[in-house]
């Protein structure tokens, strides 16, 4: 379950970026996780809507990005898709590949809003 | 509504204090292993058979990770070997600010391998770089042939394979050849060693390489 501590990194990041302001809230966030990072979205998802509640975070939305896990062969010059993880090729079966994407996990952007203008 | 780009890792921060373990490591000529798997695999008991075996020829520093009690540190501190216990109190990896503070309890001075114990869990640990040169990953023959195809994410990040409990194998229903293709398709790029904290098979060959990886560390202690 460090999908915990994944959330509170988030945040940590999340409120070095939203200008000082007690009207200021955070709408939604956006990130990109790999297929194959070892977070799992729901896990992620559950963690930070636990943690958000009192924060300028407290009615943000999260939206996850998935990101296929991709492999190149360098050998038969393909370029595979499969979340599961494995590194063959499986179009020729070499081992001379190269991991194209599905490990990330980033902050993309962040929307925010202030909370009293929008009342009025 | 306004939209902030910001377009960071999320782990940065840990990133960040896992670069300044590096930093001491390299400033103090230490070489840094990483060792994780399952509870129960057997990794304290790899770090008994090593201590056992190397002690004479490097000397060593441990830092154990648990979510409670210190009982593996008191089992590392018989071989009277510095040894540092991190209590989790829950939390299901080690992360580099808990190793980086751990650090401060320990004399570094003098120590070529720090061997760090991380938390008995097959899925957190892969994602905190603690600043180790390498990850050893074990997997005991008990968990099954799978794990690799199950947990890829800390096979992926490792450079040793340790296959432990290979002394249960006649009673157990685990094909060491599936267990070791299973890795590869994962990683080709492992280093595989069959061991037995019983029978001690394999520990040899296992601390022969170890201690060669010690020795190859350009900034070693011993060269100085």
């Amino acid at each position: 379950m460090h999908e915990l501590s994944v959330a509170q990194s988030i945040i940590e990041i999340i409120q070095q970026h939203v200008p000082a302001s007690d009207l200021t809230r955070v709408a939604a966030v956006r990130l990109k996780i790999g297929a194959a990072s070892g977070v799992v979205p729901e896990s992620l998802e559950f963690s930070f809507q636990a943690i958000i509640a009192d924060s300028l975070l407290d009615h943000a939305k999260l939206e996850i990005e998935t990101i296929p896990f991709r492999i190149h062969c360098n050998t038969c010059k393909t370029t595979t898709e499969d979340n599961s993880g494995i590194v063959l090729c499986s179009s020729c079966g070499s081992t001379d590949t190269k991991i194209i994407s599905g490990l990330e996990m980033q902050i993309n952007e962040i929307e925010i809003t202030e909370s009293e203008l929008e009342k009025l | 509504m306004s939209v902030i780009t910001i377009e960071r890792k999320v782990l940065e921060k840990n990133d960040e204090i896992a670069s300044k373990n590096r930093e001491l490591f390299q400033h103090n000529g230490l070489f840094v292993l990483n060792m994780v798997s399952s509870p129960g695999s057997g990794k304290t008991s790899i770090v008994e058979r090593t201590l056992e075996y190397i002690k004479g020829k490097l000397s060593i520093g441990v830092i154990e990770g648990d979510v409670q009690t210190d009982f593996d540190a008191q089992r590392v501190a018989k071989f009277d070997v510095p040894v540092v216990q991190i209590i989790t109190n829950g939390g299901c990896h080690l992360d580099a600010k808990l190793v980086h503070d751990a650090l401060g309890n320990m004399s570094l001075k003098g120590i070529q391998l720090l061997i760090i114990e991380n938390v008995g869990n097959l899925v957190c640990p892969a994602n905190y770089d603690l600043g180790e040169h390498i990850k050893v990953v074990v997997a005991s023959t008990t968990e099954g042939d799978d794990k690799p195809l199950k947990y890829p994410a800390m096979f992926r990040n490792a450079s040793v394979l340790l296959i432990n409990k290979i002394d249960l194998l006649p009673y157990i229903n685990c094909t060491i050849e599936v267990l070791k293709n299973n890795a590869f398709r994962i990683n080709p790029a492992l280093n595989i060693f069959e061991t037995s904290c019983t029978t001690k098979q394999g520990i040899k060959e296992w601390c022969d390489w170890l201690e060669k990886q010690v020795k190859n560390n350009p900034l070693s202690v011993a060269d100085h």
